[in-house]
C-alpha cells in the first residue's frame, strides 16, 4: 500500500538533476541549464504534494508509513537499513524544503543570471535539495546522518561559490569545519544510542524506550546531550553560531534557502524527531531552553548594530533559531515547528527580498548607502515589509501566531519557563527594533547610494572583475526593479508569511500530536484563556514599541542614532565586533590547535614517527646493503678465506655439534657401528 | 712402538697436512697459476686419504673413486688452463687482486 | 719385548731372522718418512716460491712422491696412473702453460685482509679438528704393512667395467667435452 507512494522519487530527482547539470552543465546553454534545475525540484514537489493528499485524505490518521527499500548494514547485532518514513513532521517538513526550495530555485534564475559558474551553483542545489530531502525522510539516525553530513557539504560548496573570493572561501571551510564540531556530538549521540538500544532505528528506540519506562535521565541525557552538540552545529545556536554570519559569503538565494528556511532547521527537526529522549531528560530540556534563549537574545544584540543588510538578517536568523530551540526545550515541540515553518517563509521571504535590493543597487550591501528605494523598487518594497512586519510578531501576519505560542508555553513552563519568557519578550523588542531600523534606513528617507560605492564593500552580488556589472561601476547605476522570475516568488512568500500562520497552533499542534506529543491548551491551564489573550496582547504591545524606537531613530533624518552610539560607546564597540567571539575562538582554539597540529602532529607525529621511521628502514636496508656489498669484491682471496670459515664451520658443527646438542654427528657412534 | 707397521692415522695425518698447505697456498698466491696447482694439491691429499681408507677396509671402491677423481682432476685441468690463457689474454696479468671484475 | 731387544739377546741366527722382520718393518716407515718428507718438502716449497715455474715443479715432485706412498698402501694401479694422468699430463699441461704465458715472478699486491684473518684460522681449526678425530680413533684404525698385499688391478677392473661402467662412461664423456671446451676458450681471437 505505502509503495505507490514512490516516496524514493523525492531525493532521488533532485539528485538526477545534480548529476545532469553537474556532468553535463558545463556546455548546456543557460536555457537548459535552467529547466533541469527548475524541473527536477518540480516534480519532487509533485510527488510530495500527492503524497501529502494521499496521506491526508486518510482518516483516521494513519501510523507512519515506513518504506524499507534494501538493507544497508548488516554486522553482527547492527542492522541498519535503507528505509523511509513519512508522518505529519516529517510531510510538513518536505513540504517546507521542496515547496520554498523550488521557490528558490526561481528567484536564482533570475538572480544568479549574470553569473559565472552558473551550472555548478544550480548542481549544487540541486544536491543540496537531495541531501535536506534525504535527511527528513530517514527513518534511522545513520541514513539522517548521511544527509545531515550531506548538507553540510553542500552549504559549504554554496557558501564557497566564488571561490577564488578568500573571504567566501574561508567562510565556506569554516562553516563546514564548525558543522563537523556539531557532528562528532551527533555521532557520539549514535553510539550511545546504539549502545543503549542495539539499532539505530526511530522505531526500534521508541519501541525500546516505551517497553523501559522506568529507563530516565543517565544515559539518556547523555545521549540528548550529544545529540544536541550536533544540532547546536547544524542550527547555529550558542557556541556554534560564528559560522552563519561569515555564510553570507555566498550568494543570496544561498543564504535564503540554506542558512534560513532549511538546513539550520534540521538541528530542530531532529530534536523534535528524538523527543521522547529529550523528555525523559529534564536536564537537557532546561539546557536546550537556556541555549535557545541565551542565543535569541545574543543575537538579537548584535543585529542592533550590524550596517550590512545580509547580516543583520543572518544574526536574526540564529536568534529565531534560538526560539525554536526555547519552544522544544520546554517541550512545546509543536509550537517549535510551527515556528520553523512560518520563519522558513518570512526568513526565505527577507533573504529573496534583500538580494533583491542588492541586485537593484548593483551589489550594494551596507545599508548606510542605502535609503529612499520605496519609489524606486515598489515590488520589493510591499513584499520586504510583509516579511517585517512577520517577524516582528504583529497581528495578523504569521509570525505572530508562531512566536506568541512559543512564549505562551514557555510561560506554562514552571520558574525557569517564566524567566525565559522574559529573555524572549526583550528579545522580541529588540528583533522588532533592529528590523524596522533595517526597514527604515533600507527603503525610506533620502537616497544615500553613491554612484561610486559599491567597490569598496564587501560581499559584492557580482564578484569578477570582468562581469558586465562593474563595468557598469563607472557610471552611476541606474537603480531598477528585479526581473519578474525574482519577484514573483517574493510575492509568493509574502502572501505565505500573512496567512501561513492562520492555521492556528491547536490545529497545527493536534495534526503533530501523533509524531511529538500534545500542546499545552490554554482552556485547561491555569489562567485560563485570558492568559493566553494577555500573554498575546503583551507580545503585540512589545513588537509596536519596537516599531515605534525605531521611528524616533531612524524614521526621519537625525542624528539620535550617532548620539547614542557615541554616549554608550562602549556597548556599541561590544556589539559591532560581536563580542569578539570569533577572536576568542580563535585565539582559544583555532591558534592552539593550529600550533598543535603544525609542531606536534607535523614535526613529531609525521615528521619524526612516520618520515622518521620510513627513513629508518630505508637507512637500515642501506647500511646493511653497504656492509653485505663489500663482501662481494670480486677478490678470490677474500672468497677463498670465506670458503674455508664456512668449511671449518660445517666441520665443526658436525663433530662437535653432538656435544652441545645442537646437532652434529657423532663420530665415535659412526666409528663402532662400522 | 711396532716397527713393522706404519699407523694408518700418519697417512691421514699426511693427507690433512698437505689438504692445509693446500689450502694456505689458495690463501695466499698471488698468481693465478700457483693458486690452481694449490687446487691440485688439495685434491691430491684428498686421494691420499681415499687410497689410505682402502686399504684400511680393503674396499677397492676407494680406489675406484682415486679413479675418477684423477679423471675429473685432469679435465678440470684442462679447462682452467684454457680458462687462464683466455684472461690472460684479456687481462694481461694473472694477478689474482687485479683479476676482480666478472665484465671486461 | 720388542724385536729389537731379542736382537741383543739372542743369537747372530736369531740376529739375522731379526734383521730381516727389522728391514721389512723398518723399510716400510723409513720408506714413508722420507716419502712423506719429500711430499711436505714440495708442498711447502709450492708456497715458499715466487716464480710459477718452480711451483710447479715442486708440485711434480708431491705427485710423484704420492705415487710411491700409494704403492707403499698396496695401490699399484693408482700409482702408476698418478705418475702418468697427474705428474706426467697434468703437471705437464701446468708447465706448458707457465712457459706459454711467461708470467714471471709474482707481484707483491695488495692482499686480503679475509683470507688472512679468517682463512687461517679457519684451516687451522679444520686441521685441528681432524687430526684430533684420527688421534683419537688410532687405535681403532691398523697399520699399513708391506706385508699387507696389493691390490689386484684385475680386481680393480672387475669393479670398474662392471659395477662403475655407466660412471666410466660418462667420465669419457666428460674428458670430450673438457677438450672441446679448452678449444674453444684458449682460442685466439679472430678465429672463426
Amino acid at each position: 500500500m505505502n509503495s505507490h507512494l514512490h516516496l524514493w522519487l523525492i531525493p532521488t530527482l533532485p539528485f538526477l538533476g545534480f548529476l545532469i547539470n553537474g556532468m553535463l552543465g558545463r556546455r548546456f546553454p543557460k536555457g537548459l541549464v535552467s529547466a533541469v534545475a527548475l524541473g527536477f525540484p518540480l516534480a519532487s514537489f509533485l510527488v510530495v504534494v500527492r503524497a501529502a493528499f494521499i496521506f491526508l485524505s486518510l482518516k483516521p490518521q494513519p501510523i507512519p508509513w515506513l518504506i524499507t527499500y534494501a538493507p544497508w548494514i548488516n554486522a553482527g547485532p547492527l542492522h541498519v537499513n535503507f528505509s523511509v518514513a513519512l508522518d505529519q513532521l516529517s510531510l510538513v517538513m518536505l513540504l517546507i524544503i521542496t515547496g520554498v526550495g523550488f521557490l528558490i530555485h526561481i528567484y536564482s534564475v533570475g538572480y544568479m543570471a549574470h553569473e559565472d559558474g552558473y551550472w555548478r551553483y544550480f548542481s549544487y542545489l540541486n544536491l543540496f535539495l537531495f541531501f535536506m530531502t534525504v535527511l527528513v525522510l530517514a527513518e534511522n539516525y545513520l541514513l539522517m546522518f548521511v544527509g545531515w553530513e550531506g548538507v553540510g557539504l553542500a552549504s559549504y560548496l554554496l557558501i564557497g561559490h566564488y571561490f577564488d573570493k578568500k573571504s567566501a572561501a574561508d567562510a565556506g571551510r569554516k562553516a563546514f569545519v564548525v558543522n563537523r564540531i556539531g557532528d562528532f556530538g551527533f555521532l557520539l549521540g549514535m553510539f550511545l544510542l546504539l549502545s543503549q538500544f542495539g539499532s539505530l532505528s526511530f522505531f526500534q528506540i521508541g519501541s525500546g524506550l516505551a517497553a523501559n519506562p522506568a529507563l530516565q535521565g543517565g544515559i539518556l541525557t547523555a545521549i540528548s546531550l550529544c545529540l544536541l552538540l550536533g544540532a547546536c552545529g547544524k542550527s547555529a545556536q550558542i557556541p556554534l553560531y560564528i559560522w552563519l554570519p561569515d555564510a553570507m559569503e555566498g550568494p543570496t538565494p544561498v543564504s535564503a534557502l540554506i542558512h534560513a528556511a532549511t538546513m539550520v532547521t534540521a538541528g530542530v527537526y531532529m530534536i523534535a524527531r528524538t523527543h521522547t529522549i529529550f523528555d525523559r531528560s529534564p536536564f537537557t530540556l532546561a539546557v536546550v531552553a537556556i541555549i535557545g534563549a541565551a542565543t535569541a537574545f545574543f543575537a538579537a544584540t548584535v543585529a542592533l548594530v550590524q550596517t550590512d543588510i545580509k547580516r543583520v538578517l543572518a544574526y536574526s536568523t540564529i536568534s529565531q533559531l534560538g526560539y525554536m530551540f526555547l519552544g522544544c526545550g520546554v517541550a512545546a515541540y509543536s509550537a517549535a515547528v510551527f515556528h520553523l515553518m512560518t520563519h522558513a517563509f518570512f526568513k526565505a521571504l527577507l533573504f529573496l527580498a534583500a538580494g533583491s535590493v542588492i541586485h537593484g543597487l548593483g551589489g550594494e550591501q551596507d545599508m548606510r548607502k542605502m535609503g529612499g528605494l520605496r519609489k524606486k523598487l515598489p515590488v520589493t518594497f510591499w513584499t520586504m515589509t510583509m516579511g517585517v512586519v512577520a517577524i516582528a510578531g504583529i497581528w495578523p501576519l504569521a509570525g505572530f501566531f508562531s512566536k506568541d505560542a512559543i512564549l505562551y508555553e514557555a510561560f506554562q513552563h514552571g520558574t525557569l519557563g517564566k524567566s525565559l519568557y522574559f529573555v524572549g519578550l526583550v528579545t522580541a523588542l529588540l528583533t522588532s527594533f533592529y528590523m524596522f531600523r533595517l526597514w527604515y534606513l533600507t527603503f525610506m528617507g533620502e537616497s544615500r547610494s553613491a554612484s561610486h560605492g559599491f567597490e569598496e564593500h564587501g560581499a559584492a552580488v557580482h564578484s569578477r572583475p570582468d562581469s558586465k556589472l562593474v563595468l557598469e561601476a563607472e557610471e552611476p547605476h541606474h537603480i531598477h526593479e528585479s526581473p519578474w522570475s525574482m519577484l514573483t516568488p517574493l510575492v509568493i512568500l509574502a502572501t505565505l508569511s500573512i496567512c501561513g500562520g492562520w492555521i492556528g497552533i491547536e490545529r497545527f499542534g493536534s495534526f503533530l500530536s501523533p509524531v511529538v506529543g500534545p500542546i499545552l491548551d490554554p482552556a485547561q491551564q491555569s489562567g485560563g484563556k485570558g492568559l493566553d489573550w494577555a500573554l498575546s496582547g503583551i507580545a503585540v504591545a512589545v513588537a509596536a514599541l519596537g516599531w515605534f524606537v525605531a521611528y524616533t531613530f531612524y524614521g526621519s533624518k537625525n542624528d539620535r542614532a550617532q548620539k547614542l552610539a557615541t554616549s554608550a560607546s562602549g556597548v556599541y564597540t561590544l556589539l559591532l565586533h560581536k563580542y569578539w567571539i570569533d577572536e576568542l575562538y580563535t585565539n582559544t582554539v583555532v591558534k592552539p590547535l593550529t600550533l598543535a597540529s603544525r609542531y606536534i602532529l607535523g614535526w613529531i607525529g609525521e615528521g619524526l614517527i612516520i618520515r622518521g621511521s620510513a627513513w629508518l628502514l630505508a637507512g637500515i636496508a642501506t647500511l646493511l646493503g653497504e656492509l653485505v656489498r663489500r663482501w662481494q669484491s670480486g677478490n678470490l682471496r677474500s672468497y677463498s678465506g670465506w670458503l674455508a670459515a664456512g668449511a671449518a664451520a660445517l666441520l665443526l658443527f658436525t663433530v662437535v655439534g653432538v656435544v652441545l646438542g645442537i646437532g652434529g654427528v657423532d663420530i665415535r657412534m659412526v666409528w663402532a657401528g662400522h | 712402538m711396532d716397527f713393522h707397521t706404519v699407523p694408518t692415522s700418519w697417512y691421514l695425518i699426511l693427507s690433512a697436512l698437505l689438504f692445509a698447505l693446500g689450502v694456505v697456498g689458495f690463501l695466499i698466491k698471488r698468481s693465478l697459476i700457483t693458486v690452481f696447482m694449490s687446487i691440485e694439491l688439495m685434491l691430491n691429499a684428498v686421494n691420499l686419504s681415499f687410497v689410505t681408507f682402502a686399504h684400511e677396509w680393503h674396499a677397492v671402491k676407494g680406489q675406484i673413486f682415486v679413479f675418477f677423481v684423477m679423471m675429473v682432476a685432469a679435465a678440470e685441468a684442462a679447462v682452467g688452463l684454457a680458462i687462464i690463457i683466455a684472461i690472460f689474454r684479456a687481462r694481461a696479468t694473472l694477478n689474482v687482486d687485479q683479476i676482480d671484475l666478472m665484465k671486461l | 719385548m720388542d724385536p729389537q731387544g731379542q736382537v741383543f739377546v739372542r743369537g747372530a741366527k736369531k740376529r739375522r731372522i731379526c734383521f730381516t722382520a727389522v728391514n721389512e718393518g723398518h723399510m716400510h716407515l723409513v720408506l714413508f718418512l722420507i716419502f712423506a718428507g719429500f711430499c711436505l718438502a714440495g708442498a711447502v716449497n709450492l708456497l715458499l716460491q715466487t716464480h710459477p715455474i718452480n711451483s710447479a715443479l715442486s708440485l711434480i715432485v708431491v705427485m710423484s712422491s704420492l705415487a710411491v706412498l700409494y704403492l707403499l698402501l698396496g695401490a699399484e694401479f693408482l700409482a702408476i696412473a698418478q705418475i702418468i694422468v697427474y705428474a706426467g699430463a697434468v703437471m705437464v699441461l701446468f708447465t706448458f702453460v707457465v712457459m706459454l704465458l711467461n708470467v714471471g715472478e709474482e707481484e707483491h699486491t695488495h692482499g686480503s685482509y679475509a683470507a688472512k684473518i679468517i682463512g687461517f684460522p679457519a684451516i687451522f681449526t679444520v686441521f685441528a679438528v681432524i687430526t684430533t678425530v684420527v688421534l683419537e680413533a688410532q687405535h681403532r684404525l691398523g697399520g699399513v704393512k708391506l706385508s699387507d698385499g696389493i691390490t689386484k688391478t684385475e680386481e680393480l677392473s672387475k669393479v670398474l667395467f662392471r659395477d662403475m661402467l655407466l660412471p666410466f662412461e660418462l667420465t669419457s664423456v666428460l674428458i670430450l667435452v673438457a677438450i672441446l671446451g679448452a678449444v674453444a676458450l684458449a682460442r685466439k681471437e679472430g678465429h672463426s
